[in-house]
């Protein structure tokens, strides 16, 4: 749940964590919430007791939530327009007839 | 928690009507909204209020079942209702991060709750009093509080949101081992099934106050309805939860403390007296039989931790200091 506004909380406070999980091996870590924590041996401990109470995964990265630089979301637009106005981009824009098969 | 988390909610917002347009629009499209997207002042401070509410129901919902811990009739009995517990404090967590999404501190929200400021769900300013309520609270109390939070699965907000689905998910394990409590004490001998009745008739219209109060009293429903943070009325939810429960009841062989509860057939729904709602703003008040218990309880946990949390942070200091040496 990272974002800027928690970026900048003041420093003397519990420092925060973003906590990433591999379900199983095979499959990348994914973001699955935050922990405060006083150092990193902290917020795994953490992380583990929170968000690994039922099998959830086999390993569990945390960053500091500071760390983290995100996209401006004002300019969403500008940055992910392109995706949506670039047809050509997928393969569905391209006519092939049947006969070809499977392509 | 729940329902309740809106009352003394105040949704008024400054924006203009094109900014809260485009803001509705966006809410009608069902987008989630993130934390970073522009919002309404309103909405934020309804949610902050909201979230920090649920969060702190929670943890204060820790104290009534940990009253037990020691005292579990079996080592079985005992290691769920740890993991209850624990989960329960993993709850508070998921939501606390949501609230911080919007710009509240963990710290600013815990100093509310301990200096009595912010609300709690009224359902756990009632003692625990026998082994039986271990199971009520987890039949009613959790039950009650299921009804509540799947809708909110769908809240327009996405990180309160994706809490909550987190939280319904291991929420139907509670549920279950309290049910489980019930009808073994239900199947018992005349005494036990007596603790099990007993038990029901003190928690049953407590529980019916955490939907909230009535939907006419609710001036803040309509507004959170609008902006998708609610998705169904406090007496919307209260009904879904009777119809729900008394085939429960029935099947326990356990009998609803409600002279005027009967089926409905034209409705399709249960009829059932009325709630006590004196008693209810008396307990939000601050005035039921547990609140100063339970604040005080919280309290001492913070200060007593006080020393641990200061030497995690010194020592993380030391060690930051030792390696850029």
């Amino acid at each position: 749940m990272s974002d800027d506004t928690r970026n900048q909380m003041p420093r003397n406070l519990m420092p925060l964590w973003e906590v990433f999980i591999r379900p199983r091996t095979g499959l990348a870590h994914s973001h699955v919430g935050s922990v405060h924590a006083s150092d990193e041996v902290m917020a795994v401990q953490a992380a583990r007791d929170v968000y690994t109470r039922r099998g959830e995964g086999v390993s569990i990265w945390v960053v500091p939530s500071a760390s983290i630089t995100a996209s401006d979301p004002d300019q969403r637009d500008e940055n992910f327009e392109p995706s949506a106005s670039k047809a050509y981009r997928h393969p569905s824009f391209y006519d092939i007839p049947d006969d070809v098969g499977h392509m | 928690m729940y329902s309740q988390g809106l009352i003394g909610a105040d949704g008024r917002t400054v924006e203009d009507e094109e900014f809260l347009t485009r803001f509705q629009a966006r809410i009608d499209d069902e987008q989630k909204i993130e934390p970073n997207d522009e919002m309404p002042e309103g909405y934020r401070r309804t949610l902050v209020r909201q979230i920090g509410q649920h969060a702190h129901s929670e943890i204060v919902g820790m104290l009534p079942e940990g009253n037990w811990v020691t005292r579990a009739p079996s080592l079985r009995r005992k290691a769920s209702l740890l993991a209850k517990v624990q989960d329960e404090g993993g709850h508070g967590l998921y939501l606390y991060s949501a609230a911080e999404t919007l710009g509240v501190s963990r710290e600013q929200m815990t100093e509310e709750l301990i200096d009595g400021t912010a609300k709690y769900s009224s359902i756990f300013n009632y003692p625990t009093l026998s082994w039986a309520d271990i199971g009520t609270i987890g039949w009613l109390v959790d039950g009650a509080a299921i009804m509540n939070q799947i809708p909110l699965c769908r809240c327009s907000y996405g990180p309160y949101a994706r809490a909550m689905i987190r939280i319904c998910k291991e929420e139907s394990f509670h549920q279950r081992q309290g049910y489980e409590i019930v009808m073994t004490l239900a199947q018992g001998s005349p005494a036990q099934k007596a603790m099990a009745q007993e038990s029901l008739n003190r928690f049953w219209q407590p529980v019916l106050m955490m939907f909230g109060p009535p939907d006419g009293e609710s001036r803040n429903t309509d507004q959170s309805v609008k902006w998708k943070i609610k998705r169904f009325t406090n007496d919307e939810l209260r009904q879904k939860f009777v119809d729900a429960t008394v085939p429960q009841a029935e099947y326990l062989g356990l009998t609803i403390p409600d002279p005027d509860l009967k089926w409905n057939e034209q409705r399709q729904g249960y009829d059932f007296g009325p709630i006590d709602w004196d008693e209810f703003w008396r307990v939000v008040k601050g005035n039921g039989p547990m609140n100063r218990e339970r604040v005080a309880a919280r309290r001492k946990a913070w200060d007593e931790g006080a020393w641990v949390r200061e030497a995690a942070l010194a020592h993380a200091a030391k060690r930051q200091a030792q390696a850029a040496e």
